[in-house]
């Protein structure tokens, strides 16, 4: 088991022709993950050509010109999205009136306002689910990759991994499968002031899934995602969590690359999230080397 | 991306936003011509000289200045303005050299007020705050007396609705200064809220917003930030940057698709990604708080850089002087470590290498990357994990002190 992603999710690509289209369909393809489909607009018809795990070979990826006909014709639930940013919004309302369920868009750079549409878009579609954007995917070791992650750094387990930093996530996968202790799913939920699921909503997955076991969650100064997770962790949540909050030292108001990463006024600051997270019961890491060793000492418990 | 008041206030005008007559000037000679143009337009010698530069506490900073006594006064003051070395709360200790004017008509006030535009990330609307608290800092009015902030936030497919308007304008009371002021006040709003929209603002700012004595509401300052990720759809927005105003290295940064951001440490910091960015900044803090070691500035080389961008990266690091040591901190996902180490190879042999190089390297074609560092014959220390790193470079930096 898992969450969001598994053997059995049959994705499309939208963008598979762009440049880091194609290269991470090839990737998330010799991974093993069950790509069915590729979407790029006047370009249907054509076939996308790629090689499967261990260099095994598979049928070419049929390319539609509409993700209603993708989903039509391969029944492809969940879409991977590297529409570049002016078509990036408009590419995710196309996935979402197809019918997909699950929504991944790795595109960095989308203006705000289009995803203010977006989001509120969402909000009259609650069995549609948008992981990022500007984040690095969904991967369940061992069964599906969806995104930009390095695959071989994972190992298939029972820890969950949820994220607003990429490279972050990366550090926290790295750190746990040196300690031989395998993820469950990985779920990086972007960087970018305005997204889709957040926190909560992850965590809620998580605790649900019989086989995660524990929760590393990795948040950043900035709004208040982190705070309502800290609810949600004392309230509802059985499961040990352990965190790491990035920015405890970043000067105020300066950009530390993510548009969100800005303490207005105090507000957002990474003392107040620790605090909350602390006082739920969560434990966090001092340092970002420590974020598995934390998390380690919580499950011996 | 930040512009100067005077071209908000630009933005302002094209949307029918309320504001002040007034003129830019770049020099003494353009003030005084637009003291005598404003005087001559409004028949009163009040007018006032602002300092034009991007950070806010102008006022305070002695940066606007009212001349009562027409052009010669205002020419007096522009003089005194203009190249003077600005000090605010925001730009520093060093401030920030004022290069333009804006004269603006002096106009007899009768209340100030605040009025703001932001994109709120917890309700992803945009919200409109406002307060009687005009002129203050709005971040201090929040923290002190929250209760005197009114919001109202936005629905995104209906837009700004007339009943929101209202709202802020009776909890502002301005119904006192005529039902009119009402009405003003509302068309105002849906100005501002079309110019947020428009242009893809991230923040539009009037503090303060001013009732004048006959009920008009007027934007006396404007402040407006940029949503970056829009540029594609804003081809005019090159010609409102004042690269002036940005650190240059910055600059360079960006032109070269780096995202660059400077600091007061000691440490150069190249890594991917603003997530391992912030990280690597705590934990060189976390380990050398107590021995004066921080970093210098962060160059992230972000997922898709090549081997040039990351030897130009590299060399905008070594050429910085306030770096002692150098902490290279990269989990390849989907930078791969061999460019990574080709680039830092490539730049350490053209500028040569002076001071510390501490590397930690992981993921993506990590084996390829080391043989890269190691056969290069330069003198590299290697670190395991990030901590690892971190109290090596911190190391480093003391010792280098300590030998001097």
């Amino acid at each position: 088991m898992s969450i969001l992603v598994g053997k059995q999710t049959k994705v499309l690509v939208q963008g598979i022709t762009g440049g880091a289209g194609s290269f991470h369909a090839k990737q998330m393809i010799e991974y093993g993950t069950n790509v069915v489909a590729g979407v790029t607009p006047t370009r249907g018809g054509e076939k996308f050509e790629a090689t499967g795990p261990n260099g095994s070979g598979r049928p070419a990826v049929p390319v539609f010109d509409t993700v209603a006909r993708a989903v039509k014709e391969t029944g492809a639930d969940t879409s991977c999205i590297f529409v570049p940013p002016p078509g990036a919004a408009d590419a995710i309302l196309e996935a979402i009136d197809a019918g997909c369920a699950l929504v991944i868009c790795i595109t960095e750079g989308i203006p705000v306002m289009d995803m203010i549409k977006v989001r509120k878009v969402l909000e009259t579609t609650p069995t549609v689910r948008l992981v990022g954007p500007n984040c690095p995917g969904v991967i369940t070791p061992g069964a599906c990759k969806i995104g930009i992650m390095p695959g071989h750094i994972h190992k298939a387990g029972h820890i969950g991994v949820v994220s607003r930093s990429g490279t972050l996530t990366y550090e926290a996968v790295g750190q746990l499968t040196a300690l031989g202790i395998g993820q469950s799913t990985c779920v990086g939920i972007g960087g970018d002031p305005v997204g889709g699921m957040d926190f909560v909503d992850v965590l809620t997955l998580f605790q649900a899934d019989p086989d995660t076991h524990g929760v590393i969650m990795i948040g950043e100064i900035g709004g208040g995602a982190e705070e309502r997770a800290a609810k949600y962790i004392k309230e509802k949540m059985t499961k040990p969590v352990a965190a790491f909050i990035a920015g405890t030292t970043a000067p105020e108001g300066k950009r530390m690359g993510h548009a969100g990463a800005i303490i207005a006024g105090g507000k957002g600051t990474a003392a107040e999230k620790i605090a909350a997270l602390e006082a739920a019961g969560a434990r966090v890491a001092p340092t970002p080397s420590d974020m598995a060793v934390t998390l380690q000492a919580m499950m011996k418990k | 991306m930040k512009i100067h008041e005077y071209q908000a206030k630009q933005l302002f005008l094209k949307y029918g936003v309320p504001i002040p007559k007034g003129y830019p000037a770049f020099t003494v000679d353009e003030a005084e011509a637009a003291a005598k143009r404003l005087v001559d337009e409004t028949k009163s010698e009040v007018v006032v000289v602002k300092a034009q530069i991007h950070a806010g506490g102008r006022g305070k900073g002695g940066g606007v200045k009212v001349a009562k006594g027409g052009v010669k006064e205002a020419r007096e003051l522009a003089q005194k303005i203009l190249g003077m070395q600005l000090v605010t709360h925001q730009t520093g200790p060093e401030g920030q050299k004022v290069r333009r004017l804006y004269i603006e008509q002096g106009l007899a006030m009768e209340r100030e007020l605040y009025l703001g535009a932001v994109v709120d990330r917890d309700t992803r609307r945009i919200a409109f705050m406002a307060s009687t608290e005009g002129g203050m800092e709005i971040e201090k009015v929040a923290a002190e007396t929250p209760e005197k902030i009114l919001t109202v936030f936005v629905d995104p497919i209906v837009g700004l609705s007339a009943y929101q308007s209202r709202q802020l304008a009776f909890g502002l009371g301005l119904e006192k200064h005529g039902k009119e002021t009402i009405g003003k006040f509302a068309k105002l709003m849906s100005a501002l809220y079309e110019l947020f929209l428009k242009e893809d603002c991230t923040l539009c700012e009037i503090n303060p917003l001013v009732v004048l004595k006959n009920g008009d509401v007027v934007a006396l300052d404007g402040k407006i930030n940029f949503d970056d990720n829009a540029d594609f759809r804003h081809k005019d927005w090159e010609s409102l940057r004042d690269v002036e105003e940005e650190d240059p290295v910055e600059l360079e940064a960006k032109h070269a698709g780096l995202n660059y951001v400077s600091l007061d440490g000691n440490v150069g910091c190249l890594v991917n990604g603003a997530g391992l960015a912030m990280a690597t900044m705590d934990i060189i803090k976390h380990f050398g708080k107590d021995k004066g070691v921080a970093p210098a500035n962060f160059l992230d080389v972000g997922g898709g850089a090549n081997q040039e961008q990351v030897t130009k990266a590299f060399k905008m690091i070594l050429r910085s002087p306030k770096v002692k040591a150098i902490f290279v901190n990269i989990f390849g996902g989907i930078m791969k470590c061999d460019v990574i180490a080709s680039g830092v190879v490539a730049a350490a042999r053209e500028l040569g290498l002076n001071v510390p190089l501490v590397v930690r390297l992981e993921g993506t074609n990590v084996e390829l990357g080391r043989k890269i560092l190691s056969e290069s014959g330069l003198k590299i220390e290697a670190a395991t994990t990030m901590a690892d790193g971190a109290k090596k470079v911190v190391a480093a930096v003391v010792a280098q002190e300590a030998s001097r």
